[in-house]
């Protein structure tokens, strides 16, 4: 359980990485505060970001031989034929024959590995994302290099199957759900331009252009994780921000969030893996 | 109602083709979570001004469902039996500052903040504020007439009893803070000393 | 796990550019577990960038710095095939390094 010392630790950590004259610019100039001072640092770090390094190790896992039967995932499909890889991220979520349901590319990669090399889903389930200090999963690393794969194409979900257009109509519904302690829904925090949340600018993911470039933008590196962080990991830590119980992993809901926010994004362009705070 | 309007919006929608899909939204939703920490499932289940609440911003109709349940949060509003609606400010900006509480992983024997900072500008010195509600920076100027000491607090309590389906929490209808964090946060927001009612400069002299 | 690290180098100009990712879980030491015990510290302590046999860049870590480092060099000179190393050594005795050519 993280307790206020790690949180301390964390926010120390990640001060320590920035250069200590922008913590000036940072209180001096409240206007820029939110984003421009994450700007400058990504012009700082040139066009590479550590996430260069991740989807080296998700090209690997590809490629590598594991569990019972001993086969590598170079025969999974993704939509486009067995093994290809080039533009798959971009259709995603999409429906598939052989489950008989819309995947995402976490449940679809989950797919794979089970089907394929025999491994047991429970085991990757329980622990599909890092904990902080780890050093990135397997399936954080895979999403990483397939999102590289559809680096700079149209993000283009499928939505010709009614069970397709069934899930975009359940994540819409979702996405206004107001619930909890706190009455908060995603609409809360994403139904609005121009918001922040203390310094944090709130894309509206009802909005195309700021939706595509949000759902376009993920997998990201985060810094205050030093790790690449998923979509499917983001939507786990708004539901504990919006003090929800557990989003599980590969649930319908996981699903049909990012059915709502792919499909609104539609013709905007994957720029992932991305770059964030 | 609105919630069944979409239901049959979805079932029309995809009956194209015969598939199965569930149309109990409530029933997916609790498929796709589990308890964790001290939030626990029975936090998904809405009553009924969530599910009043549940639609787009410009799908929200101001009808007489509207104005009842509206008149209904009024009356169940809470008011401090001792009469007294203000506590101690500098307690109430750290309740303000702090963003704890009620997340699966908060420790549920420390307290709640209210994490105003989120939404709200208030004190000017701090820059680190939100923008999805109004400023609050001196709000103190409007004085500490009765009127004023209930309307606040009403915001507080539930402010869905002048502004039906806000986003804001209802800090006292949905137990988030105490009645004394509260009266320590009607301090922050009124006292004249309260930084929230200083200038960015230094201390104001207005009353 | 510990011990890798991923490197990529390249000629810009005059300088070659070199970044590496470090996989390493910068334990401070301060932090503790679930049963209220303190997780050891377990921290890089020494890196150093090698262009041959020449060395670019010594650094001296401590706790502040994140895990899983990601480290960003520039130096004078390099041609394109030369070897670049970047090795470390923490505060238990262990080590890493990793090489490649600069592109």
């Amino acid at each position: 359980m993280r307790r206020q010392s790690d949180d301390a630790m964390t926010l120390y950590r990640f001060v320590m990485m920035i250069p200590r004259w922008w913590l000036l610019l940072l209180m001096v100039v409240p206007a820029l505060a939110d984003e421009g001072i994450f700007d400058q640092y990504r012009d700082l770090m040139g066009d590479d970001n550590p996430a260069i390094f991740v989807i080296d190790e998700g090209e690997e896992f590809w490629v590598q031989s594991q569990g019972p039967s001993a086969v590598t995932l170079e025969a999974c499909d993704l939509g486009l034929g067995a093994g290809v890889t080039r533009g798959a991220y971009a259709q995603f979520p999409r429906y598939f024959a052989d489950t008989d349901r819309v995947m995402d590319i976490e449940t679809r990669l989950l797919y794979c590995m089970e089907t394929l090399q025999g491994r047991d889903r429970e085991v990757i389930a329980a622990k599909p994302y890092s904990l902080r200090g780890d050093f990135g999963t397997e399936l954080e690393a895979l999403v990483t290099w397939l999102a590289a794969e559809s680096e700079g194409m149209t993000i283009a979900p499928e939505q010709a199957h009614p069970k397709e257009r069934a899930m975009y109509a359940m994540g819409e519904e979702i996405f206004f759900y107001r619930a909890g302690p706190h009455d908060f829904s995603c609409a809360t925090c994403h139904e609005q331009s121009n918001k922040r949340i203390r310094l944090q600018q709130l894309p509206n993911l009802t909005e195309h252009t700021e939706v595509a470039e949000a759902y376009g933008s993920w997998p990201a590196y985060r810094m205050s994780q030093g790790l690449v962080r998923t979509m499917g990991w983001r939507l786990q830590d708004c539901f504990r921000q919006q003090r929800w119980p557990g989003l599980i992993f590969g649930s319908e809901v996981s699903i049909a969030l990012q059915t709502y926010m792919a499909v609104n994004a539609a013709g905007g362009v994957m720029t992932a893996p991305g770059l964030k705070r | 109602m609105r919630a069944t309007l979409r239901r049959i919006t979805l079932v029309v929608w995809i009956g194209v083709a015969p598939v199965a899909v569930s149309e109990d939204l409530a029933s997916v939703i609790h498929a796709s979570f589990s308890d964790s920490g001290q939030a626990t499932l029975m936090r998904l289940e809405q009553d009924p001004l969530q599910q009043r609440c549940s639609q787009p911003r410009d799908e929200r109709v101001d009808d007489d469902i509207a104005m009842a349940l509206r008149q209904e949060r009024l009356n169940a509003v809470v008011f401090p039996e001792d009469g007294n609606f203000l506590g101690d400010w500098q307690r109430g900006s750290a309740v303000a500052a702090s963003g704890r509480g009620l997340q699966s992983n908060d420790d549920p024997s420390i307290a709640n903040g209210g994490n105003c900072y989120a939404c709200h500008q208030l004190a000017p010195t701090e820059v680190a504020y939100g923008t999805l509600g109004p400023s609050l920076t001196q709000y103190g100027l409007r004085g500490q007439s009765e009127a004023m000491l209930r309307y606040t607090w009403t915001k507080l309590w539930d402010t869905h009893a002048f502004n039906l389906c806000s986003h804001m929490p209802r800090f006292g209808a949905q137990k988030i803070l105490t009645e004394q964090q509260l009266k320590d946060v009607m301090a922050f927001l009124l006292d004249p000393n309260s930084s929230v009612n200083q200038s960015a400069e230094g201390p104001s002299s207005a009353h | 796990m510990a011990g890798r690290i991923k490197i990529r180098a390249q000629k810009k100009g005059e300088l070659t550019e070199v970044k590496a990712l470090m996989r390493h879980p910068m334990e401070t030491g301060m932090r503790k577990d679930q049963a209220g015990e303190s997780i050891p510290a377990h921290f890089i302590t020494e890196v150093a960038v090698l262009h041959g046999d020449q060395t670019v860049m010594q650094a001296h870590w401590g706790a502040a710095v994140s895990a899983n480092p990601f480290l960003g060099v520039r130096f004078q000179g390099g041609q394109s095939g030369d070897a670049v190393r970047v090795v470390w050594t923490d505060n238990q005795g262990g080590t890493g390094e990793g090489e490649t050519t600069i592109r």
